[in-house]
């Protein structure tokens, strides 16, 4: 929304610098996202008449462009926009003309034909945003005279403001001018328009039926007789101009003019254009059609609601957009204006429904004031009188269902309590009372009548937010609250910090893959493709939600590889989301089953490291208790992968290496170690607690056993039958070799384990030792298919 | 000269061969060039056969007299070749370390690194900071899931059905359940209300976590970003507290010379609500969040009395915040994992 300094000042003396009032205005809620002083830096920029156009010899991007500055005679711009005809009047900035970015226009030759000056976007003069083009002017200024001067923008301000949905008042002029007329303490009034109405006569035949009011609360239809439809007063025209609308005639933009001064938007019909000179509101029929001003077709559904002329035809999209068979031309005499209240949430789904969203709807969603609406309808009339239109008495004013405004009742202690301040009612009326709530105090306390133009506000709460933007944000006093208890992290936080600096630590760096993949990627990886979907993805590449940390980790190693980085070793913990097992219920299904995963990807590393790694993770997690179980698990290596099995055989995860069919497929040359763990199920095991094992003074005892083991016997079940027969004695175990090859049987290999055994209390005797290690033989003969190597 | 003394001249002819003996011995000791020579030296010239040593044999034949005299010197001179010895030993030895240390000599910028240490994202970096800041203020750290469900990341929050400030959020739904009913969260509100309703209040928390918007990747915008949210709510939490709070978070995360206003602004789940800028020491304002004092529906929607209970919330983008720290202008960056990227922080 934008304002001009000049227009706030036709409600309110505002005065200050143009800094500080913007200050004021974003303290407010109405964020100033620009603030331009207009009139400054223009001396040099003239009005010019386009007088020809003719391409440029040597460019295609630019064109050579004949203006006249004044003297009557050709001057020659080259100039790179092409959105100007002969007899259009444009701003040149002529030669020695700083502009308001510094640059200073000199004559100088482009691509080989000379340049007198430059021809001005609204951006270059800093009057609006388009860049694009040549700022068309108003046709009736003066050719010559200087920009400032011929456009009556000396010294003002224009701001441009953010607009809340909170704040349906700050959708016009008069509604930003009420507001910091408040802050500023000066009055605030709405000028009574001065006109002269004239007898009925084509009133008398209109009709207005509405038959939704549920939607539309309010429906004034009002006659201007004797309209000549033509170029707009200037000084209208100028405004809007600087406010970013394009002039396009006299009653067009008066109506513009009322709803960007008075926040009401309006739409004047031409009278004999009107079928049976009625209009009826109603809801569209599934499949309706209408072609709306832009000469685009619209289709409706029952949920949209339209202005329909009195033969039921659609003329109207009820709060967007009108049609264009009834459109306003030259040939207009007499007008039906029509000023309504729509239901804001309508309007706003018809609006989204139709991707349409335009200056009269963006008022009607955040909601208009439906009590504006006879000012409204006497300032247009009073602005189109000097083109000789005149307002016949009286008119339809139609009421459907307006929202209730029962007065809130308002506690002093609670907008104390919420807010920190000590204000009483007393004060707290003078704060409201300039913005228009009216407040009566009733004891400690204030009742509070909610202004019209204040669809959003409804209840305590709201009014204590209005108290607080007048009082001041900034004035409220800053206390620190004191906290029952001691901040921390919990248990898992802490934990996962923890797991953090190890894999850092070990060399390993974090990544961050988008969570989301495209149709495909998990069975590129090896994976079941039963992914959740996204329902309305912006790409396909981003339609599929991931399972497992793996697409996303062998993409990075895919993407690091064909940059030639390899032997990248990265981590993510990370979010997946799965489908819960077919036939799950209760609560929580609601939701997918999300889980925190780590995983680790060791580009050139194969999965005996990944085991290693393994180890450190597991130590650090407390995770002793868990096992290896090799065996085939989707997107690893079938022969060189094993599932973490928590000592309860819940799975926790996995370790080994990537699939070298799934590297093929990511262009990956090197093989990738892995590791995928599930933190969830991690956080739930039941932690061993780390109970002190007395560390002994005396003399240990070491004895190494290698047995031939069947390779289908995995190490770890031989060193599992080795701890429990050793026992108490056992200070820590440490398989040392592996040996396959001569002297060894085909089929099986040598494992070659070191135990280092203790007592706490005294150093044992070699029959103890002699003891341990036959116990351990016969342990692991009997138990597995081994046997102790001679 | 008396008959007292019959071999008077025997015993100055033998203090006279220690004397020489005693010359020769010092010379050869320190003539020994390695610890080696000196063992050898040391034998020859005090072992059981030297001739030194060999000197005592001879001291039966003089008086008691001359045996005193001659034996002290013989002994005397045995202790002085064994402290020569002893110090040639320790000049010897200090060579043999010094020869030894001088072929062991390293260039140490020779050495190259192993295996470099890893790095943390610079999101994660991010988080943990400011977790860290927040959890130096009393509070605590809350998570919930990224995929949620419509109610805790609109309804509760005081959106309303078709209201238009959804619109706002851009959001992606996911296929789960009732058409629209699930979605992935497009901020870290809902952890709000998993929150209240979760335990019983006061709470003094932060909610970090992911977030998402149906958004095209570009330098400054990501489907995937980070907030962090705050939330505080006891019987007493007023305006002021908020302020104050963002002021002292201000201070601590950014710095001391840094300062913080409020503004007036709007959100659907907080009222009143506010946008909360930063000030630079160079009087530059960085546009940082929103917060405001959580709305009395959202309070009753989570099944707290609004009467009873009151506070505030407030959030903020962490990956831009993160990436301005560091010069990166491309958020994109943060997510496409080149290590060459990923290990400069």
């Amino acid at each position: 929304m934008k304002v001009l300094l000049s227009w706030l000042r036709e409600f309110a003396p505002i005065e200050g610098d143009p800094a500080a009032l913007a200050e004021h205005l974003s303290d407010l809620g109405t964020a100033v996202e620009k603030l331009d002083v207009l009139g400054r830096n223009l001396d040099g920029v003239v009005v010019a008449r386009v007088l020809a156009t003719r391409p440029h010899p040597n460019a295609d991007k630019v064109q050579l462009v004949d203006v006249d500055a004044g003297d009557g005679e050709a001057l020659q711009i080259v100039c790179g926009a092409f959105n100007m005809a002969p007899g259009d009047l444009v701003p040149l900035a002529t030669v020695g003309t700083v502009m308001p970015d510094g640059m200073e226009i000199g004559r100088r030759k482009v691509r080989g034909e000379w340049s007198n000056g430059m021809l001005c976007s609204a951006a270059e003069l800093g009057l609006g945003e388009d860049h694009e083009g040549i700022l068309i002017l108003p046709a009736d200024l003066p050719v010559g005279a200087p920009l400032a001067e011929a456009m009556g923008i000396e010294h003002d301000v224009l701001f441009d403001l953010e607009v809340n949905p909170n704040r349906p008042d700050a959708m016009s002029v008069a509604g930003v001018a009420r507001d910091l007329a408040a802050r500023l303490g000066v009055p605030f009034a709405l000028p009574e328009p001065a006109v002269e109405e004239v007898p009925a006569e084509l009133l008398k035949d209109v009709t207005v039926e509405v038959e939704a009011p549920d939607l539309c609360g309010r429906f004034s239809a009002r006659v201007l007789r004797g309209v000549t439809v033509g170029p707009s007063d200037p000084a209208i025209a100028r405004r809007l101009t600087l406010m970013g609308m394009r002039p396009i005639n006299s009653l067009v933009d008066v109506s513009n003019y009322v709803m960007l001064e008075l926040g009401q938007p309006n739409h004047p019909y031409d009278l004999a254009k009107l079928r049976g000179r009625g209009l009826r509101v109603r809801r569209a029929r599934p499949g309706e059609t209408l072609v709306t001003l832009d000469d685009v077709e619209r289709t409706f559904t029952g949920d949209d609601l339209l202005i329909c002329d009195a033969e039921d035809r659609p003329v109207g999209i009820a709060g967007v957009m009108g049609g264009a068979e009834t459109e306003i031309d030259e040939s207009t005499t007499d007008v039906l204006v029509e000023m309504a209240w729509f239901l804001p949430i309508s309007v706003a789904k018809t609006a989204r429904r139709l991707r349409l969203r335009t200056e009269a709807s963006a008022r009607f969603e955040k909601g208009t004031d439906p009590e504006i609406i006879d000012l409204a309808q006497r300032r247009l009339a009073e602005l189109v009188a000097a083109s000789g239109a005149r307002l016949e008495q009286g008119g339809v004013d139609v009421r459907g269902e307006l929202p209730e405004r029962a007065p809130v009742r308002v506690r002093t202690g609670r907008l104390n309590r919420l807010l920190g301040t000590r204000l009483t009612a007393e004060e707290v009326a003078r704060l409201l009372d300039p913005i228009g709530f009216t407040t009566r105090v009733v004891g400690e306390d204030a009742e509070v009548t909610i202004p019209s133009w204040r669809y959003d506000s409804a209840t305590e709460i709201d009014v204590v937010e209005e108290v607080a933007r007048h009082y001041g944000y900034s004035r409220i006093g800053r206390t620190v609250p004191r906290p029952p208890h001691p901040g921390r992290l919990d248990a898992r936080q802490r934990e996962r910090r923890r797991l953090r600096s190890l894999l850092v630590g070990r060399g390993l760096s974090e990544a961050m893959p988008l969570p989301f993949l495209a149709p495909g990627d998990l069975e590129r990886c090896g994976l079941p493709g039963d992914g959740i979907e996204i329902t309305n993805p912006l790409v396909a590449e981003e339609s599929v939600l991931r399972t497992s940390l793996l697409p996303g980790l062998v993409k990075a190693l895919a993407t690091n590889a064909a940059r030639r980085n390899t032997g990248v070793g990265l981590w993510e913990i990370g979010h997946v989301f799965r489908r819960w097992p077919e036939g799950t219920a209760g609560p929580g299904t609601e939701l997918p089953d999300e889980r925190e995963m780590l995983a680790v990807a060791l580009g050139g590393r194969d999965a005996t490291e990944a085991v290693r790694e393994w180890y450190a993770i597991a130590e650090l997690l407390s995770l002793q208790d868990a096992t290896l179980r090799n065996g085939p698990v989707p997107g690893l290596h079938p022969t060189r992968s094993a599932r973490v099995l928590a000592a309860s055989g819940e799975e926790l995860g996995a370790v080994g290496e990537v699939d070298p069919a799934v590297l093929e497929a990511h262009g990956i040359g090197e093989r990738v170690g892995w590791i995928e763990l599930d933190l969830d199920a991690v956080a739930r095991l039941p932690r061993a607690e780390r109970r002190y094992r007395p560390v002994s003074v005396y003399p240990s005892s070491d004895i190494d056993l290698a047995f031939e083991v069947d390779e289908d016997v995995p190490a770890a079940d031989v060193e599992r039958v080795l701890r429990e027969a050793a026992g108490d004695r056992l200070a820590s175990l440490r398989l040392f070799d592996v040996y396959r090859g001569p002297g060894i049987a085909e089929g099986r290999r040598s494992l070659a384990f070191a135990l280092r055994l203790d007592a706490p209390d005294h150093t044992l005797t070699d029959e103890e030792v002699a003891g341990v290690r036959q116990r351990c033989i016969e342990a692991v003969e009997s138990a597995l298919p081994a046997s102790l190597r001679g | 000269m008396t008959d007292e003394s019959p071999h008077p001249a025997a015993g100055d002819d033998l203090i006279a061969e220690i004397g020489r003996l005693e010359g020769e011995g010092r010379d050869r000791l320190a003539a020994a060039a390695t610890l080696d020579e000196l063992r050898a030296a040391e034998t020859a010239v005090v072992g059981k056969r030297s001739p030194l040593t060999g000197l005592r044999r001879r001291l039966g034949a003089l008086d008691p007299e001359g045996r005193r005299t001659v034996g002290k010197a013989l002994n005397a001179a045995l202790e002085a070749l064994e402290a020569v010895a002893e110090e040639r030993r320790a000049e010897l030895a200090a060579e043999a370390r010094r020869r030894q240390l001088e072929a062991e000599r390293l260039d140490l910028t020779e050495v190259t690194p192993g295996r470099p240490a890893g790095h943390l994202h610079l999101v994660t970096q991010a988080i943990e900071e400011l977790e860290d800041v927040f959890v130096g203020m009393g509070f605590t750290v809350a998570e919930g899931p990224e995929i949620e469900t419509e109610w805790h990341n609109f309804g509760a929050l005081n959106f309303p059905p078709d209201h238009p400030a959804r619109d706002e959020y851009d959001t992606l739904y996911v296929g789960w359940g009732e058409r629209g009913s699930t979605l992935l969260r497009t901020h870290t509100s809902p952890v709000q209300v998993r929150v209240m309703t979760g335990s019983p209040p006061p709470y003094y928390c932060v909610m970090p976590g992911r977030v998402f918007r149906s958004d095209t990747a570009d330098a400054t915008h990501m489907p995937v970003f980070h907030q962090i949210e705050g939330l505080v709510v006891d019987r007493d939490i007023t305006f002021a507290d908020l302020a104050g709070t963002i002021d002292a978070f201000t201070k601590a995360y950014f710095g001391g010379d840094f300062t913080s206003r409020l503004r007036a602004s709007y959100f659907p789940f907080t009222e009143p609500s506010a946008e909360f800028d930063i000030q630079r020491p160079d009087g530059t304002w960085l546009e940082l969040g929103g917060c405001g004092m959580v709305h009395p529906n959202v309070l009753a929607n989570c099944g707290l009395d609004p009467d009873e209970w009151q506070g505030f919330a407030f959030g903020f983008g962490i990956d831009r915040l993160a990436i301005a720290r560091h010069g990166v202008d491309d958020l994109r960056d943060l997510f496409t994992n080149d290590i060459r990227f990923l290990t400069q922080f």
